[in-house]
């Protein structure tokens, strides 16, 4: 366990469950409204193709430790993604109950039932196979691609050492997702799920070539998840006043920094997911108003629908069309910021409307426009061919231009979800698995 | 059949069960529900026709817990069960609130249920007292499968005609009353019961009492429910679970004509549409317990507005006009129609894509629906189909992500409701199919399935008839030999 962590009591109270979990009696008769499909389009949905429908049987069964392990065999971070992922588009989206003019299953909330269940009684997950490979694999970065890569290749017998800079691992799940949603403590119990089928976790910056080399002649195969870099800069005076945090860093400072109250006026920029859950939070952390500053078009946000809403029911106020063009400090302290609106042209330019500016005051800014890929960091591997900032991988396998070399989560799809990058981590497992076997026949 | 002066006109339901009489058909039948005169009149008051009394004998002793029942898929005692004993109270007690019932509600049927030892003084000790008591008529229970059986009582009498024959007759020498015999579904055939207390003279019958039943057993304690101390007792099953078995019994009873009397239909009854099919079947009156146990007396107010207003659409004006319309349908296999035959049809419009039919018939019935419509319907000769493991196998193995706005340039208009995608739409080969109805019935969507028939352009002919002209062939052919 993480003894070193301990959530903020503060925190814990003002950041409760944003959706309840079930009673065990709705748990059943929720599950017995599932119509058990033939390959079922939720499964399909469901980017780690968990078997849906078995799993919800197995509630209504009352079988819940297997209706946990077919969950964990499909995505050992079934507990996390039961919380946070975003149903609506994913496995629920697609229920069949929609064209029967019912309410879908809800099944994240089933999933986090179970899930709940197993952590409760102890959560002992065995190893299939007890025979131990002799080959080794690192994983750079502790996130969610590593967790699901390490925990699947411990399946199959091979070593694992997991090394991330960060003191708690679990990536963006530990530090970078609204308490609401998923707790830090959850995830480093999810953490300790995989630690305690065999994987070696360990607190080390990998950031030079050196580090690197030393790497590649310790292990056989390296797993980058190192996933994306730091937020993006404003790039207008006065966005390295110290009341302007980034909403990663922001997000981190209350869950695991111990901050539990931000400034009355809150202005937060961008119109994505990442921007709705800093936003939401400062709302919790006392915050009197919040606004969202976008550029563009409401339609052009990129956070999902529900999630608008979420904020719109939070008290959120949306400004769109608006441009921050100034900070301004009263005496060194935050005060305000200068906003514009914008038109948008035919040709996707814009241009600014000075007529039509104003001020809001402000004593924390939270910029959350999008991550930086790790260029420079990425580099540094021998032979790793990016496009657009990503790693390019085989799709199937997760295997890079390097072969010794594979990667998956955020560095790889651009920045999705976390079971996108379970996905990526359970593929590029099973490509190390593959490649390494094959090598082992051909030796 | 219908009567056109019958449109407009409240149906009347009044019901005459070998010569009970009661307002309506809706009995509560003989159980906790009727244990004592005052739940009886709340019972008149909220709607129901005639009661039967809690069975009166010798007073008993009853254990506890007494009762267990199964749910199913998240609905509560779909089948119930119970080890209750007959009465608890002295039969006086009984006997004085039978009298002051009847003094409120002379309208409504108040039936003694009995039940003593068997013996011909005992017997008519008590036929006199519950007449005198005023009661309509009695019911001799003959049924009850548990505790008293072991005693020589209840089914115990139930299940050996000689001994239901003499005990009816006995009752018949002294009953002033209609008698009716409740008959227990213990048996290898209720008629051999039926037919012997016909023959003692029973003026109508009951059926079915409850069923021998071990409703479950705690996987924790390993002890069997109901739970007494540590150990259990088989007891009798009833509820909603229990309709067929009784429709079949009542069936068998009223299409034979030695056993064929007045009926009082019981088992499962819960709705207006149950009762409707007892009286189909040729039943004069139902008998409900389990369903006013479970929600209370009010259920009653449904049943009796729910017949009515059916036989009001049926243009039926009493019970008569209907009562025994179905027993015609109720034939031997060997002469139901071979030439007869139905294909599943498949509503594109209302599928909602969930392929339970198809999994159904692939693994429980005949093979010969597809999911090969990617590219349009299959003509021809195409034998080769997918299987259900390579469709589910191509599912599991294709890439999925989460779609996102900013990084695939959906258009989040876009997202559904979405039509069920082609693929997803089964289609069934007709000419493999054997009309077996599996597929709709596990449909979830009404009228999404529908079982079509397909002219053969060959008369009607059956099993009886096809078999007896295959025996002409051979003789002719041995014949030539």
């Amino acid at each position: 366990m993480h003894e070193r962590f301990q959530p903020h009591p503060e925190i814990a109270r003002r950041f409760e469950d944003l959706h309840p979990p079930f009673e065990p009696q709705s748990a059943v008769i929720e599950a017995n409204r599932c119509l058990n499909c033939f390959d079922a389009p939720c499964t399909a949905a469901c980017p780690t193709h968990i078997d849906v429908p078995r799993f919800i049987k197995k509630i209504a069964s009352g079988n819940l430790r297997g209706s946990a392990t077919t969950i964990l065999d499909a995505n050992i971070l079934g507990a996390s993604c039961a919380r946070v992922c975003p149903v609506d588009v994913l496995c629920q989206g697609a229920c069949v109950m929609h064209r029967h003019h019912e309410e879908p299953i809800q099944i994240g909330r089933l999933q986090r039932f179970a899930m709940d269940n197993f952590y409760q009684r102890g959560a002992t997950l065995p190893l299939k196979v007890s025979p131990t490979r002799t080959e080794k694999v690192a994983c750079i970065g502790a996130g969610p691609a590593t967790l699901a890569c390490a925990a699947e290749l411990r399946q199959h017998g091979y070593h694992v050492s997991v090394f991330d800079r960060m003191p708690l691992p679990g990536g963006l799940n530990t530090y970078g997702v609204a308490e609401y949603k998923l707790k830090s403590a959850d995830s480093l119990r999810e953490v300790d799920l995989v630690r305690s089928l065999g994987v070696d976790f360990q607190v080390r910056d990998i950031s030079s070539e050196a580090d690197f080399a030393q790497l590649e002649a310790e292990f056989d195969i390296i797993f980058l998840a190192v996933g994306l870099g730091a937020m993006r800069k404003l790039g207008i005076p006065g966005d390295d006043h110290p009341k302007v945090v980034d909403a990663l860093e922001f997000i981190a400072s209350y869950k695991t920094g111990g901050r539990i109250s931000v400034g009355n006026k809150v202005v937060v920029v961008g119109a994505g997911n990442t921007a709705i859950d800093a936003a939401n939070a400062a709302k919790r952390l006392g915050a009197q108003d919040v606004h969202i500053i976008y550029r563009r078009e409401e339609r052009d946000m990129s956070a999902f629908e529900f999630e608008y809403e979420h904020a719109r029911q939070e008290g959120i106020h949306f400004h769109w069309n608006t441009q921050i063009v100034a900070i301004h400090n009263d005496d060194g302290h935050l005060s305000s910021v200068e906003c514009v609106n914008v038109r948008w042209n035919a040709d996707g330019t814009y241009t600014r409307v000075p007529t039509q500016g104003f001020h809001l005051e402000c004593h924390l800014l939270i910029p959350a426009i999008g991550q930086s890929p790790l260029l420079e960091l990425l580099g540094k591997c021998r032979d790793l061919q990016l496009r657009h900032g990503r790693v390019v991988v085989e799709r199937t396998t997760g295997q890079t231009t390097n072969p010794r070399y594979f990667a998956g989560g955020d560095c790889v799809n651009g920045g999705r979800e976390v079971v996108d990058a379970v996905a990526d981590g359970k593929r590029a497992a099973l490509g190390i698995v593959n490649a390494l076997k094959h090598e082992a026949a051909h030796a | 059949m219908p009567d056109p002066k019958a449109n407009g006109a409240t149906p009347d339901i009044q019901a005459n069960t070998a010569g009970i009489r009661s307002p309506n058909p809706f009995w509560l039948a003989s159980a906790p529900p009727t244990n004592c005169g005052e739940q009886i009149m709340r019972a008149f008051d909220a709607g129901w026709g005639g009661a039967v009394w809690k069975t009166i004998g010798e007073p008993i002793v009853n254990v506890s817990s007494r009762y267990s029942s199964i749910d199913w898929n998240g609905q509560r005692m779909m089948g119930f069960n119970n080890i209750e004993l007959i009465s608890d109270r002295p039969i006086e007690v009984n006997l004085r609130e039978i009298a002051e019932v009847k003094k409120l509600y002379p309208n409504h049927a108040v039936i003694a249920s009995l039940m003593v030892e068997s013996k011909r003084d005992t017997w008519h000790t008590i036929v006199k007292q519950a007449e005198d008591a005023g009661s309509d008529g009695l019911e001799l229970n003959f049924g009850c499968p548990h505790g008293m059986s072991e005693r020589g009582m209840g089914s115990a009498v139930g299940q050996v005609p000689e001994y239901a024959e003499m005990i009816t007759a006995w009752v018949k020498e002294v009953a002033r009353t209609p008698v009716l015999v409740k008959l227990t579904p213990n048996i290898s055939d209720l008629r051999a019961v039926a037919r012997a207390a016909k023959r003692g003279g029973a003026d109508g019958l009951s059926a079915i009492n409850t069923i021998n039943s071990i409703t479950g057993i705690d996987l924790d304690t390993f002890i069997p429910r109901p739970n007494v101390d540590g150990a259990s007792s088989h007891g009798g099953y009833c509820g909603p679970a229990v309709k067929p078995i009784a429709l079949n019994m009542v069936q068998q009873v009223m299409s034979d004509p030695a056993s064929a009397l007045p009926l009082s239909g019981i088992g499962g009854i819960a709705t207006w549409q149950d009762a409707a099919e007892f009286l189909l079947l040729g039943c004069t009156s139902v008998q409900v317990c389990t369903a006013a146990m479970h929600y209370g007396y009010r259920v009653v107010e449904d049943m009796i507005d729910g017949l009515t207003n059916w036989m009001s659409e049926k243009g039926f004006a009493s019970l008569d006009d209907f009562r025994g319309l179905s027993l015609p349908r109720v034939t031997e296999w060997k002469h139901l129609n071979l030439n007869y035959k139905i294909v599943a049809r498949v509503n594109e419009d209302k599928c909602i894509g969930c392929d339970l039919c198809y999994t159904a018939c692939w693994d429980g019935a005949h093979q010969c629906i597809h999911l090969d419509r990617v590219s349009g319907p299959v003509d021809g000769h195409v034998e080769v189909h997918t299987k259900p493991a390579e469709i589910e196998g191509r599912s599991y193995s294709a890439i999925t992500v989460t779609p996102i706005p900013k990084l695939d340039a959906v258009d989040k208009s876009q997202h559904g409701p979405y039509r069920t995608p082609l693929a997803k739409i089964p289609r069934v080969d007709e000419t493999e199919c054997v009309g077996c109805n599996l597929c709709s019935l596990v449909c979830p969507v009404e009228d999404c399935i529908t079982m079509e028939q397909i002219d053969l352009g060959l008369p009607p002919e059956s099993w009886e008839q096809r078999s007896s002209q295959y025996a002409t062939v051979t003789v002719t052919s041995s014949g030539d030999d």
